[in-house]
């Protein structure tokens, strides 16, 4: 039976391989969000969103057709966030929803900062976009898609790819 | 004896217009885009039914559900709907009443109309805006034909892609070993069960076209040249044994398909190109 979480979940108790079913908020974010995240951070100034206890998932969705919430939204490369995954951790960043492998660097601050890195089906775009209830654009909106938004997401499949002890099923 | 220019061109000469180049394009691209192949999707399904793996099942359950919600709603199965390359194989004599690159550009405009926008400038980022241009090859043939073959190269996948310069000593283990070398360290972040495009010979850069190349064959057929089947089967074989599995997390399928594209080569070289390519394959060919 998958576990039932949303983003205020305990991610302690969560193991690696564990399926879940995440309800909850989820912020979009991915290669030039995190520049900035990281820029602003190293500048001092407050962030467009609480980053603390928050969950962050890696992806750019298609443009949102007319009377729909969002486009397509699978999940992009995770690895590709790693240069600046450590910074976010340390700043209280619980959860990360992605696909693929993650650094030794980022494990490692996973271990220190207890978090957790869940895993999303790479390509289903179309599967993910029907479960996502509510989309709000949050900053960086000059990015397009790759734009924070605030997303409220119900029943998102997910499996827990490495848990807050390192372990990881990759 | 005086030749009649204006009769030998009326004649010998056929003239493409730009704007049903244009229009065509568009239309075929924004199908492709909201479709994955529909032998992908056989492939898939054969997968998940001969697959043990529970973990690896999740995974394909997920995708095969995804790709029937795309066709069922006409949506885009993944949102990274790539960058447009065009491989155009065109005539001699063909002729045209405006600019080939710029009907072939405005068509790709066109057909991503609706879909992300992927294309950013490689030192300051900045996003074109209309997902041009497109990366295009041309084949100049005989004839007087225009034929387009269209591809969407998602990054993920692209990423993990790889040339490798073999010497020729190395032969036909070493070409296993170095796509087994290149998919292995891809490891899970291409979305495997992947399809696997592999250039063998020319020169480096020739080598890579050939790995694209290798991708527009219809997905599972192999080669008519008995040789390069052969090759194919066993790269396949030893991919799949690799254990990585459906999005990494392990199982019997790695890849769903391989196909291999050969040219002549120096004495001294041997180039391996493998283009990778996730599972949400979408291709389409125009013909003009």
């Amino acid at each position: 039976m998958p576990i039932i979480m949303d983003e205020k979940y305990d991610v302690t108790k969560l193991r690696a391989g564990d399926e879940i079913l995440f309800s909850g908020t989820v912020y979009t974010a991915r290669d030039a969000g995190h520049k900035r995240i990281v820029e602003t951070l190293a500048k001092g100034e407050p962030l467009p969103f609480p980053l603390q206890g928050s969950a962050i998932y890696y992806a750019g969705p298609t443009p949102t057709k007319k009377g729909e919430i969002i486009g397509s939204c699978g999940p992009t490369t995770s690895a590709r966030m790693d240069d600046y995954t450590p910074t976010l951790l340390d700043n209280g960043l619980k959860i990360m929803i992605g696909k693929g492998n993650r650094s030794s660097a980022v494990i490692q601050s996973m271990i220190n900062n207890g978090a957790v890195y869940l895993i999303a089906v790479g390509g289903a775009g179309a599967l993910i976009k029907s479960k996502i209830t509510a989309c709000e654009d949050v900053a960086y909106l000059d990015l397009g898609c790759e734009a924070l938004r605030k997303l409220t997401v119900k029943d998102l499949p997910l499996l827990v790819g490495i848990d807050c002890k390192g372990k990881s099923i990759l | 004896m005086r030749v009649d220019f204006v009769n030998l061109v009326w004649y010998n000469l056929y003239m493409y217009n730009h704007k049903e180049i244009s229009n065509r394009l568009a239309t075929a691209i924004d199908c492709a885009l909201k479709k994955v192949d529909d032998d992908i999707l056989r492939l898939l399904k054969e997968a998940y039914a001969n697959e043990d793996n529970p973990r690896a099942k999740w995974a394909l359950a997920q995708i095969i559900e995804n790709d029937e919600i795309a066709l069922a709603h006409n949506c885009y199965p993944c949102q990274d709907t790539g960058v447009a390359m065009l491989f155009v194989t065109v005539g001699q004599n063909a002729t045209f009443d405006g600019s080939l690159e710029n009907a072939l550009t405005e068509g790709v405009r066109l057909g991503y109309a609706d879909a992300r926008k992927s294309i950013a400038h490689p030192l300051t980022r900045i996003n074109t805006g209309d997902n041009t241009p497109a990366v295009i090859y041309y084949d100049v043939v005989d004839g007087d034909g225009l034929k387009v073959d269209f591809l969407a190269k998602g990054a993920g996948s692209e990423n993990t892609s790889c040339v490798k310069m073999l010497t020729p000593s190395k032969g036909a283990d070493g070409i296993v070993s170095a796509v087994c070398d290149i998919v292995k360290q891809a490891g899970a972040n291409p979305c495997p069960p992947l399809l696997l495009g592999v250039g063998v010979g020319g020169t480096m850069d020739k080598a890579c076209l050939l790995s694209k190349k290798a991708l527009l064959r219809k997905c599972g057929q192999y080669s008519a040249d008995t040789e390069v089947a052969k090759l194919e089967k066993r790269i396949l074989d030893e991919i799949n044994a690799l254990g990585i599995g459906a999005q990494g997390l392990g199982g019997k399928h790695t890849a769903l398909a391989c196909a291999v594209e050969i040219a002549p080569t120096h004495i001294g070289m041997l180039p391996v190109a493998v283009t990778i390519q996730c599972h949400s394959a979408r291709h389409t060919k125009v013909r003009f």
